[in-house]
């Protein structure tokens, strides 16, 4: 009798274990079947002509996404230039000054910024910059995206610098160094991985993001490398041909997506090997 | 100011003792380092400052944005169920009920896997190569844009619920609707509970478990009466994470749910969310109060995900510092 207890308690216990195995297993199917399905489907369509040619009109066969790559690289490139900066700076300024009032209230927006809904700052980049400006722009798109990297760039930056040994600083201030130095020359270089992992996962995040491009960038069958102009990207090209009617668009939508993913998966792999060699906490 | 004069030169180092005007121009970019300090100080002030001025100015500008509509439509936006601009009529209700049908539903399949995932990452196999691939794979899951999991979605997922609903002899079988959307998101939003749950599962104690085990409890009781409550508002804030995901998600959930602003009968018939509806009609809108009307569901929406992140972090910040 009492066996038998004792059986029923450990079989229960087998049986959770099994449970929680499958269950955590079965998770990796649908991911697996994404992977498999964009590979399987968009590897037919990409070649030479696919990545130097602009899309064509629904009815003619080919055309490429030249635009939608070149748009994207332009728009991150620039939200880059905006975000790293002002992202690093604050990291700095959290890092510094950790106790402060201010630091309390930045920490505060941070937090926020990182769960703002990018529908949203998408409708405050349209009212900050496209209206001002009167029209869609690459620049209202960049300046979306900047928003959304900022949050993961101060955080990382802050982290990075907060795990420095306080020994450092005070060696270079010892040595007479003035404040700025001391950060440029002693500070950043030795944090600059960790500070590299969260801008590498910033670019990774964004990369994908479609909504805040909505009703900034716009999209753009041609070719366009003016800031002030509407700017094609490959987010927005995937969705803007995935939701159309026509099948020669959806094919070029498919091996918009592999180019994507593919991009995403090695800007992850990138900042998993960088942060996993200096033991970065994102 | 001549330093140079007044100290001998046998106490200055050789190399300036040869050259006066190398020492004056090193004291001079000191001075001018020292002010630049200052400067950098305030720079850094200005940069941390910009981030509380930037969530300020998000929160006034959905504010002034939306007061036409908050003026006009008042409280009856929230329970009217009537979305018809050529008619000027405004009630937001379908779209809410939309976006917590969806978020719900899908956090409510997402839960079994994501605490699976937790407990299997922290307590089962905390260091073995395949929860290592494990790890890496639900990182991954979180890594896919979500405009692919919409173009995946409508190409694979809606099929398959369409196929489903025809077997249920549903009298319309759509495949796009809240179902499809929710099962999306449901996929989407795990990593966020699962990766929480995990690191808060390993920071259980040891002796507590130790204590359990030396008591003859089996490993489901160890999990089940300490690990769990242990655990459990760590595991209460990754699901606050993941439902702060669902309810904003965009792009994914536009692609596969249909898209029709009246009232959802079921949960399988189509509709739309904050968060869609904003995305289909933002650049449509062509009267004022229209637009401030979708601006009024952007506030709301920044509002709702604003709180519950914040309560997220506040109960993680509260755990991790016990």
């Amino acid at each position: 009798m009492r066996t038998d207890h004792i059986k029923y308690r450990i079989g229960k216990s087998k049986g959770f274990r099994i449970l929680v195995f499958v269950l955590a297993f079965a998770c990796m199917i649908p991911l697996a079947a994404i992977l498999f399905y964009i590979i399987k489907a968009g590897i037919a369509h990409i070649n030479w002509d696919f990545l130097v040619n602009i899309p064509r009109p629904v009815g003619e066969k080919g055309g490429g996404i030249v635009n939608a790559l070149l748009g994207s690289i332009l728009i991150i490139a620039l939200a880059s230039l905006i975000a790293i900066p002002i992202g690093i700076l604050a990291g700095v300024y959290l890092s510094e000054n950790s106790k402060s009032r201010l630091a309390y209230w930045c920490r505060l927006s941070v937090d926020i910024l990182q769960g703002i809904p990018s529908i949203v700052i998408g409708i405050i980049a349209y009212f900050w910059l496209v209206k001002p400006l009167g029209g869609f722009s690459a620049l209202s798109g960049s300046a979306a995206l900047a928003i959304m990297m900022l949050p993961i760039i101060v955080r990382s930056t802050e982290e990075t610098l907060k795990m420095l040994p306080p020994s450092l600083k005070e060696a270079a201030f010892a040595l007479g160094m003035p404040f700025h130095r001391v950060i440029f020359k002693v500070i950043i270089p030795v944090g600059i991985s960790g500070i590299l992992s969260g801008v590498m996962l910033s670019i990774a995040r964004i990369t994908g993001e479609t909504a805040p491009l909505l009703f900034t960038a716009f999209g753009n069958p041609y070719l366009s490398g003016d800031v002030t102009a509407p700017v094609q990207s490959l987010p927005l090209l995937i969705f803007n041909y995935a939701t159309s009617p026509y099948n020669d668009w959806h094919d070029l939508a498919w091996g918009a997506s592999l180019i994507l993913l593919v991009w995403v998966l090695f800007l992850n792999i990138f900042t998993k090997l960088i942060s996993a060699k200096w033991k970065v906490q994102l | 100011m001549n330093m140079e004069t007044s100290i001998p030169a046998s106490v200055i180092p050789s190399p300036v003792v040869r050259d006066g005007a190398g020492l004056r121009k090193r004291v001079r970019r000191t001075f001018r380092q020292i002010r630049g300090e200052g400067a950098f100080r305030s720079l850094l002030l200005i940069a941390g400052g910009l981030l509380v001025v930037l969530v300020l100015g998000i929160l006034l500008t959905l504010i002034t944005q939306s007061l036409p509509s908050i003026r006009l439509l008042g409280l009856k936006f929230i329970w009217g169920s009537t979305w018809n601009p050529v008619r000027n009529v405004y009630g937001a209700w379908p779209f809410l009920l939309g976006t917590l049908l969806t978020s719900f539903l899908a956090l409510l399949i997402s839960i079994p896997f994501s605490v699976a995932i937790a407990i299997f990452l922290g307590e089962y196999y905390p260091s073995s190569w395949f929860a290592g691939a494990l790890k890496n794979a639900v990182e991954l899951i979180a890594a896919v844009p979500s405009v692919i999991y919409g173009f995946w979605g409508l190409a694979v997922l809606v099929p398959m619920v369409r196929q489903l609903e025809a077997r249920f002899g549903m009298e319309q079988p759509l495949g796009v609707g809240i179902f499809s959307a929710s099962l999306i998101l449901s996929i989407m939003i795990i990593p966020y509970a699962a990766s929480l749950g995990r690191s808060m599962i390993q920071m259980v104690p040891g002796h507590l478990k130790e204590a359990a085990y030396g008591l003859g409890a089996t490993h489901w009781e160890v999990i089940r009466h300490v690990v769990i409550p242990y655990t459990r508002s760590g595991l209460f804030a990754g699901i606050l994470l993941s439902l702060g995901r669902a309810l904003g998600e965009t792009m994914a959930v536009t692609m596969v749910i249909g898209n029709t602003s009246i009232l959802p009968k079921s949960i399988f018939s189509p509709g739309n969310t904050m968060a869609s509806v904003i995305a289909n009609e933002f650049t449509e809108a062509d009267k004022t109060v229209y637009l401030s009307a979708l601006i009024e569901l952007g506030l709301a929406l920044f509002l709702v995900t604003v709180i519950i992140n914040i309560a997220g972090k506040k109960i993680i910040d509260r755990v991790t510092n016990e």
